[in-house]
């Protein structure tokens, strides 16, 4: 929200395109040109001139593209302010590791509209446009908020969940030292503050981590693949892959590990999760790949049913159908190449079904649009940029905790003063709380009064 | 009804510790004040704790001193055990804390009361608001009669509705001793008002005589005691103990056994009690692995043998108290002079006020202390300040003080409560300050002084001393900045004690100042000057220098978030023509019709698109 400082937004769809476009909007624009864009020929940049050059890593030299870049001054530009627009290769690890690299020299990630937004509020838009602005907020916001939804549910927000735990605990006994100094109670070791700080700050590195490795972003959107022996689940996978991984064989219960994929959906990446048949185990191994698929369904955004139309509904399908209780449900009817048998009890009309046949390769768009629209309804909306964005705000906030965390540590190490210190606790929850929501003076009151017996 | 022959431009109703406040700054700034009690041997009367301050508390009546209130003088003048909490922490969190003589405090608050110009002090129990289309007009009492007033403030503590639990035995009362007040709730709520129910408590009185204080650990209060008071300059009153006395296993036995006739545990109390200050049995319930709870007996005055227990609250019967105080060592003969016990009563929601207090159904008719969900003399003397000071404001037309919340901790009170509301009693805690290191006790002269003088508060005299400090501070920094010491005349031993010794350059008294090892005193060693500035333009500096790089991170993000605490929306905004916002974003808004932007951003569930998205909407509205 605030308007002074400089923001910037990867502003061409993630990943297909041929070139990418950082745009970059504030009075650090310039300073961040001249940190990470070598021309070709030295010298500084005009405004409005295109530039080739290089982006280079200033930390260590390291260059990441070829470049474009053009630099707009104030006011002759979208937002009325400073602009830089960075036109590099389109591929999506080069224009999100430009944007880190934008972000670390002191921009902050941009919210859903908000250059538009700079723009209305720095006089370049009319009045008319504003109401498009507002629509602009709303249906990006939305979408934003729908993956979102999707991801809190996943693993990774647990994860985030966990380490933003543990910050608040830290901070809630540092607090207790100092609200409450009259009172007969026992104050943390300095043992068990750095711990849990330095907990969190391992939980933090991990997925950092993971980011750079590209990992996370085939987190963004999780579906598993369950059903009972047999109906053809890593067939499925497989023509979704449209190449051979897993073994396929008519022997029931092949699949043991998990196996996961990620599959390019309308450019969306989803992470595809083919698991062990669902059914009463037979031995200990296929006892194990049970429970390990049975574990996995609460942690996926979607779960795909499969079931086989050649069959009939059984105890077995039952025993998915208990299982998926309160998840996102797509039923996929498979083998529909063969006489149909099968007939769906009323506990499935709630969920979507689509026919499909992994032989014929019947069906299969159906079913791709099918689980991109589950994610993302409504045309207007490009999943990708949100997929992308999201990751990108995930990181700049991880970022931003962890140093946070780092200072703290050292100045609580050199003995600073506890109100101090606590700055920069508070500073680490804050960054954690723009993913996972805000936690407001009361909760930390809250740990406070949970673990003290405090009252005069 | 009979109508009184005189117009006030300002009453006040109740005169505890907001009410005092209320009616002093009212009549001060040249109001006439009227202000009506139950009880007028009962003001500002310490129905709890005999003490002010505490962390984030000693904050508020330092405040509330710089303003121009009366608290910080009135404990200065009463006070009979001075201590600063938390001296080795920062300067932010540390926090003066006095106990008060209860009867000496009482009389002298009525007495400057009693000598204030223009200034009324009446008894009588208001029990209805006369409103003329929206606007408060007036009071009616039980005697029947109506004081006209231009504007209103209700300050009625624990009183509307007041109902005391001793065990399972209730009886009304807006506190021991005292009638409660029937009818003005109601009145409230038939306006219009969300009336809710709250609960505290306090514990037995006991009698000192049947105490054996030698077999208690002993707390003095500091030698030099420091006053309240910006305006105080020194305290010789004598000073008098506190004793420290534990709970045990047998205690804690007595206490289970009565629970089965607790108002607590059988349901019989409905208000909701406060987390940071349960009640004896709560403690024990709660965290039943601690055999031991620490109690601070207290002295209520040097002219009385009552000893108030703190943390031993309770709201148990009557026989279950005389064990439990003599299960305790030392305490085994003890008498209980007036027994415990828990008071349920009503309050007003208080996100119905804009931040100046003024409620937003009835215009000049403002809210202040416990009838807005908190709790503690200083929280309540805060709001009763800033009522007083603004119901004064419009009488002469002029716009309120509002507090920001990087201004004061009364600001952090009173946004907190204002846009957040409350669902139990509310009591302040630095760490509800986001910026703390910018709130101190220290600097709260800086901070508020000119507000103060600017509202006509301030007496001359006061404000004179302290454009004097600030000039001297000003002067200070000054000499600092430029004097240097230089590797070649300064004392080897001074530079080698500090590791400064392969010193290349010169540096100056402010850089030598932001070392964590260099104190002023240290710098007297080589400085002979700066022992002549006086301690408090010392202590300032001294501060500012070593924490700059923190007090700037925050001041940065007070400008971060200035743009947004000043954007106004209008009254009455309507919400429900904004497209773009979620059905409950919509709702929330209107619930608690924000009177900034900064407030909205605040308000639970309120996201920063909507925030976006009103911001948009407010500046085309600005535009047309």
């Amino acid at each position: 929200m605030y308007i002074s400082d400089t923001i910037a937004a990867i502003s061409t769809p993630v990943g297909e395109g041929g070139i990418g476009i950082i745009r970059v909007s504030g009075e650090n624009a310039r300073k961040i040109a001249g940190f990470i864009f070598v021309p070709h020929k030295s010298g500084g940049l005009k405004s409005h001139r295109f530039y080739y050059g290089r982006i280079i890593n200033p930390a260590d030299g390291t260059c990441l593209d070829e470049a474009m870049v053009v630099l707009m001054l104030a006011p002759k530009s979208y937002t009325a302010e400073d602009v830089l627009e960075i036109q590099c290769h389109g591929g999506y690890l080069v224009v999100q590791k430009i944007l880190e690299l934008v972000l670390r020299q002191g921009a902050r990630l941009a919210e859903p509209g908000e250059f538009t937004k700079r723009a209305f509020l720095n006089g370049r838009l009319d009045l008319v446009q504003a109401e498009a602005v507002i629509d602009v907020i709303r249906g990006k916001t939305e979408a934003a908020l729908a993956l979102a939804q999707h991801q809190r549910e996943g693993l990774l927000s647990r994860k985030i969940a966990d380490i933003k735990e543990g910050i608040a605990e830290s901070l809630a006994l540092i607090e207790s030292c100092l609200d409450f100094p009259e009172e007969d109670i026992e104050f943390a070791g300095n043992a068990e503050i750095t711990n849990l700080v330095g907990n969190s700050l391992e939980g933090i590195d991990t997925l950092l981590r993971g980011y750079s490795e590209g990992k996370l972003l085939r987190e963004g959107v999780s579906v598993l693949i369950a059903g009972k022996p047999n109906v053809g689940k890593s067939s499925l996978l497989n023509t979704l892959l449209k190449e051979k991984r897993s073994i396929v064989t008519s022997v029931p219960g092949t699949t043991r590990d998990i196996i996961e994929e990620v599959v390019n959906i309308k450019g969306l990446p989803v992470k595809m999760l083919d698991t062990a048949g669902i059914r009463e185990a037979r031995d200990e191994i296929e006892q194990e790949g049970v429970r390990l698929a049975l574990e996995k369904i609460p942690l996926a955004d979607l779960v795909l049913f499969v079931m086989d139309a050649s069959r009939t509904f059984d105890s077995e399908d039952l025993l998915l159908l208990d299982a998926v209780e309160g998840k996102a449900v797509l039923v996929v009817i498979n083998k529909c190449d063969l006489p149909v048998i099968l007939s769906l009890p009323p506990e499935f009309s709630a969920w979507q079904t689509v026919e499909i046949s992994t032989a014929t390769g019947y069906g299969i768009d159906k079913l791709c649009n099918q689980i991109y629209a589950t994610f993302f309804h409504g045309d207007a909306v490009d999943a990708r940029e949100y997929v992308a964005v999201s990751l990108a705000r995930q990181r700049d906030v991880l970022i931003r905790s962890a140093d946070s965390l780092r200072t703290f540590i050292k100045n609580f190490n050199e003995g600073l003063n506890l109100e101090l210190v606590a700055v920069d606790l508070r500073d680490a929850l804050n960054a954690v709380g723009e993913l996972t929501g805000e936690t407001t003076a009361d909760d930390i009151l809250d740990l406070i009064f949970q673990r003290f017996c405090i009252g005069k | 009804m009979v109508v009184y022959e005189e117009k006030y431009d300002v009453v006040v109703v109740g005169a505890g510790h907001a009410g005092c406040e209320a009616a002093l700054a009212a009549a001060r700034m040249g109001c006439k004040t009227l202000l009506l009690t139950i009880n007028l041997d009962s003001v500002a009367l310490m129905s709890c704790n005999p003490a002010i301050g505490g962390l984030a508390k000693g904050h508020l009546v330092r405040e509330i001193d710089a303003l121009g209130g009366e608290m910080g003088k009135n404990i200065d003048a009463t006070g009979i055990q001075f201590r600063i909490l938390n001296t080795k922490k920062g300067p932010a969190v540390r926090a003066s804390r006095a106990q008060a003589d209860k009867q000496m405090y009482r009389l002298r608050m009525k007495y400057v009361l009693e000598l204030q110009e223009k200034l009324e002090i009446k008894q009588g129990e208001v029990t209805g608001l006369h409103l003329e289309e929206g606007v408060v007009t007036g009071v009616d009492t039980k005697v029947g009669v109506r004081y006209p007033g231009k504007t209103v403030i209700i300050t009625t503590g624990t009183f509307m509705r007041g109902l005391i639990h001793v065990g399972l035995t209730s009886y009304p009362g807006g506190r021991a001793g005292d009638l409660p007040s029937i009818g003005l709730s109601d009145r409230l709520r038939d306006i219009g008002f969300t009336v809710g129910r709250l609960k505290t408590g306090t514990p037995a009185r006991l009698n000192g005589k049947t105490i054996d204080f030698g077999r208690l650990e002993v707390q003095n209060g500091d030698e030099v005691p420091v006053p309240f008071s910006f305006s105080t300059l020194s305290i010789d009153r004598p000073q008098l103990p506190c004793h420290i006395a534990y709970t045990n296993e047998r205690t804690h036995e007595i206490i289970r056994a009565g629970l089965d006739r607790s108002p607590l545990y059988s349901g019989i109390i409905q208000g909701v009690g406060p987390r940071y200050c349960p009640s004896i049995e709560d403690k024990v319930v709660r965290f039943p692995e601690k055999v031991r709870h620490q109690t601070f007996l207290e002295p209520e005055g040097k002219d009385t043998v009552e000893i108030y227990p703190s943390g031993l609250s309770t709201s148990l019967p009557i026989d279950i108290q005389f064990n439990l105080y003599r299960s305790i060592e030392g305490l085994e003969r003890v008498e209980i002079m007036r027994p415990a016990y828990a008071i349920e009563y009503d309050y007003v929601d208080p996100i119905q006020l804009h931040a100046s207090l003024e409620t937003k159904p009835v215009s000049n008719l403002y809210h202040a202390g416990q009838i807005n969900g908190t709790s503690g003399y200083e929280e309540a003397a805060a709001q009763g300040l800033i009522a007083g000071i603004n119901a004064a404001l419009r009488c002469k037309g002029k716009e309120p003080l509002i507090l920001g919340r990087s201004e004061a901790y009364i600001g952090v009170l009173i946004d907190d409560l204002v846009t957040l509301g409350t669902k139990e009693p509310y009591r302040m805690f630095t760490s509800r300050a986001e910026y703390r290191l910018l709130l101190r006790e220290d600097n709260a002269d800086l901070r508020l002084r000119e507000k103060g003088h600017a509202v006509g508060l301030l007496p001359e005299k006061e404000y004179r001393a302290f454009i004097e400090k600030k000039e001297m501070i000003k002067e200070e920094f000054a000499r600092l900045k430029c004097c240097r010491i230089t590797p070649s005349d300064t004392d080897p031993g001074f530079l080698s004690t500090h590791g400064l010794a392969g010193l290349q350059n010169a540096i100056t008294y402010e850089q030598l100042l932001r070392r964590p090892d260099i104190t002023y005193r240290e710098l007297g060693r080589i400085d002979p000057c700066s022992m002549e500035v006086p301690e408090l333009v010392r202590e300032q500096v001294e501060i500012q220098i070593k924490y700059q790089g923190y007090i700037e991170r925050q001041l940065l993000e007070v400008d971060r978030a200035a743009k947004l605490e000043g954007t106004q929306i209008p009254r009455n905004y309507d919400y429900k023509s904004l497209s773009g916002l979620s059905a409950e974003v919509r709702e929330k808004f209107i619930k608690f019709s924000p009177d900034t932007l900064g407030q909205a951003s605040r308000i639970p569930g309120i996201t920063p698109a909507a925030i976006t998205i009103l911001s948009i909407a407010l500046k085309v509205l600005k535009e047309q």
